[in-house]
């Protein structure tokens, strides 16, 4: 009876908190500006199916794909194993689903086994490829300090809670010959069968029922840590990689979006527009800001892409301007904005008249200015290195477009701020001057000229 | 040679004609010393072969594309929507061009601005013409057995999705191709997409081009094929600051067509 006040009181608490930091989330995503993104559901749900359940492009590399697949499915199987767990904490009763499914329970349970050590490998791998075979994405400049310990942290949470399943259904095993009254039999189990007489064999019954529950209580106060972990945590991917891969640019990767703000207006200096140039902007209005420099110009999407980024360094590591030593990791552009829609939707929170743009009104979403920016995250050093070679959008597990953000920035630096790197200028000198990229003053089909003349 | 007639849209259009095709020569085309003759080299195949085709010579100006992904959308709109005006004044249904940066801009970016057309690159029609049997390829060629190397471009591969017209039409040469280590999907940039080409490397400890020539070196095949002229001139340069010149050569896919062409 205590057992289930305590259950319930602590599942009640821990979904409180948990809706909590989740409706954060979504307040941070929803700083971007609305950007439509609807259609074609046939190739959205197609995306969902094979990339963020099918995992498609994670195999491009194979071996970390497999060690992810077990603990992916490992993860998956367990919340079958975790209803079980909610009925039997509620009602008081043990193992609910045992001897109502009889030897289905049996392979259930041992699937779930298997895979867990399988998931248990996987996890030792995974710190070992970070700590001890130091693979280098791993180890670059942005990884350093939280992102670091934010990585092995979720690894740690996964050996214990896989300790807390094997304690639970080792130390069974052994309570069912001892007291089948209530331990129903589970069947033979793929695992604990052999591993809970070997871990647990010869302790006393007040002892095997401590480390049953000690296992159960685990197993539960582990999944609610992990609920509650990862909305600060890049292991968010879990959950955000389903809405990501659905909204996902379905767009030719090589258009940019057309700005038809800055279209409009060229139409009406060249004269194309039908009623001669009626829409021109009002030149006593405050100066448009082009691009963006902060979440705000960035799309809902963007947001959510940074959001959804496990920091795995897939994109980074593709990167021809990363690989050749320039600061431009496309990985920490993504970190950037959500480092950056955390600081800015906290301040937002705190309510704090300091970061309100107008001080008479409240500080919100529109009424905010803190007095910095996206750029004081992301340089214009990085994002100059940018080849738009799209490595990095082909690269992502979760089909994040780094690329967009950096576009918008670089946007917003040529033309909201005129900045950039000073060798553009003369490219652009020439282009307006003389409709090329190069300013040269000979005709632009010299070369046919030359080639009919036989020269 | 023989001198090479290039009709231009202009006088066509006054005799009242229309060509089949349009070849969008672009600024690295009609200015680059380089590029220059892969151009020549295309038009050397499309008068053999007789495509019905022209050149905006002149009226021709850059897509845009460099100024738009250096962050510059008024010149990218005022050069797009004066591109999109001549090639409507035309009536300009099909383009070939051979710079992966124009055809992506062409294709991808124009629909927006108003001008909606069928473009190719010039290996894709390359390709077509090889399988028509349109272009006869000699008995044993000069490249029969050489190693060669084809550098995807991120504009016509990772971006466009274009990566076996140009090996098909490598296979017609009869050489041996060998694939860098990232290839395809996974290629890696010659460093001068995103307007990069006309500005210096940021602060780092190589450089892109240098990277991907390395990686090309190391195939140990003689010649680098291209389809782009940035390329062309970013692993030219590569190969050069590997002090390789004399023994790598790099081409574009028209250049190694043209001296192999059967055609009279």
């Amino acid at each position: 009876m205590i057992q289930q006040i305590l259950f319930i009181l602590v599942t009640v608490a821990a979904f409180a908190l948990a809706w909590r930091s989740f409706s954060r989330v979504r307040r941070n995503v929803l700083l971007g500006q609305d950007e439509e993104i609807s259609g074609e559901s046939g190739r959205r749900w197609r995306n969902v199916l094979l990339v963020s359940f099918g995992q498609s492009k994670m195999f491009t590399r194979w071996i970390p794909a497999v060690f992810h697949l077990f603990i992916y499915v490992a993860f998956l199987l367990t919340q079958v194993e975790l209803i079980e767990i909610f009925i039997d904490g509620f009602s008081g009763q043990h193992r609910f689903f045992a001897d109502k499914l009889g030897g289905f329970y049996t392979f259930v349970i041992s699937f779930i086994e298997v895979l867990s050590i399988l998931a248990f490998v996987a996890t030792i791998i995974f710190l070992a490829r970070r700590n001890v075979l130091k693979t280098p994405r791993f180890w670059k400049p942005e990884m350093k300090g939280w992102p670091r310990l934010d990585g092995n942290l979720i690894l740690i949470f996964e050996i214990i809670l896989l300790i807390g399943i094997f304690s639970m259904n080792g130390a069974d095993v052994l309570l069912q010959d001892i007291d089948p009254q209530h331990y129903p039999e589970t069947g033979q189990l793929a695992v604990s069968t052999w591993l809970g007489p070997a871990l647990f064999g010869g302790l006393s019954e007040g002892a095997l029922q401590a480390v049953e529950r000690f296992g159960w209580w685990v197993h539960l106060l582990m999944v609610f840590v992990f609920l509650n972990y990862l909305p600060y945590s890049k292991h968010l991917h879990i959950f955000l990689a389903f809405p990501n891969t659905y909204y996902a640019r379905l767009k030719p990767r090589g258009e940019m979006d057309n700005m038809p703000e800055v279209m409009n207006e060229v139409k009406s200096m060249m004269g194309l527009t039908e009623d001669g140039g009626g829409d021109a902007m009002d030149m006593d209005a405050e100066l448009p800001e082009f691009g963006s420099n902060d979440v705000f110009t960035l799309s809902w999407k963007n947001i959510l892409d940074a959001y959804s980024c496990t920091e795995c360094g897939r994109c980074t590591s593709v990167c021809p301007a990363n690989i050749t030593g320039k600061k431009l990791s496309p990985r920490k552009v993504l970190m950037d904005i959500r480092d950056r829609a955390e600081e800015v939707g906290r301040n937002i929170e705190s309510g704090n008249e300091e970061f309100a743009k107008d001080k008479s009104k409240p500080v919100s979403k529109d009424n905010y200015d803190d007095g910095k920016s996206l750029f004081d995250y992301t340089t214009p050093e990085e994002l100059h290195a940018c080849t738009t070679c799209n490595a990095c959008v082909e690269a992502c597990p979760v089909l994040i477009n780094p690329l967009e953000p950096i576009l918008k920035m670089r946007r917003y630096e040529i033309l909201t701020l005129s900045q950039g790197p000073q060798e553009w200028v003369p490219m652009f000198t020439s282009m307006e001057n003389s409709g090329s990229a190069w300013a040269i003053p000979d005709d632009r089909d010299k070369w046919a000229q030359e080639v009919e003349k036989g020269n | 040679m023989s001198n090479l007639n290039i009709p231009r849209m202009a006088a066509l259009a006054a005799e009242g004609r229309e060509p089949e095709i349009l070849f969008w020569v672009g600024c690295a085309g009609s200015y680059d010393n380089r590029a220059q003759k892969v151009t020549v080299a295309f038009c050397k195949i499309l008068n053999a072969v007789g495509v019905d085709y022209a050149i905006l010579g002149n009226e021709e100006q850059c897509t845009g594309d460099p100024a738009r992904r250096a962050g510059n959308e008024f010149i990218f709109q005022m050069l797009a929507l004066q591109n999109i005006e001549t090639l409507n004044m035309y009536n300009v249904k099909k383009i070939v061009t051979a710079c992966p940066h124009c055809f992506n801009t062409l294709k991808n970016e124009y629909p927006a601005l108003g001008g909606a057309y069928e473009v190719i690159h010039h290996t894709q029609l390359l390709q077509q013409l090889i399988d028509e049997g349109r272009i006869k390829m000699k008995e044993g060629g000069e490249f029969k057995g050489k190693r060669i190397t084809y550098h995807d471009s991120c504009y016509m591969g990772r971006i466009n999705g274009v990566y076996e017209a140009p090996r098909k039409v490598l296979e017609a040469l009869d050489g041996e191709l060998v694939e860098m280590k990232r290839c395809r999907t996974n290629g890696l940039c010659c460093g001068a997409g995103g307007a990069q080409m006309w500005k210096e490397d940021e602060p780092g400890n190589k450089r892109v081009n240098v990277e991907r020539a390395e990686e090309a070196l190391e195939t140990g095949a003689g010649i680098i094929a291209a389809n782009c002229p940035f390329c062309l001139t970013m692993m030219s340069d590569g190969v050069k600051a590997k002090d390789k010149q004399d023994d790598v050569m790099v081409y574009d896919l028209a250049e190694l067509i043209v001296n192999n062409m059967d055609n009279q």
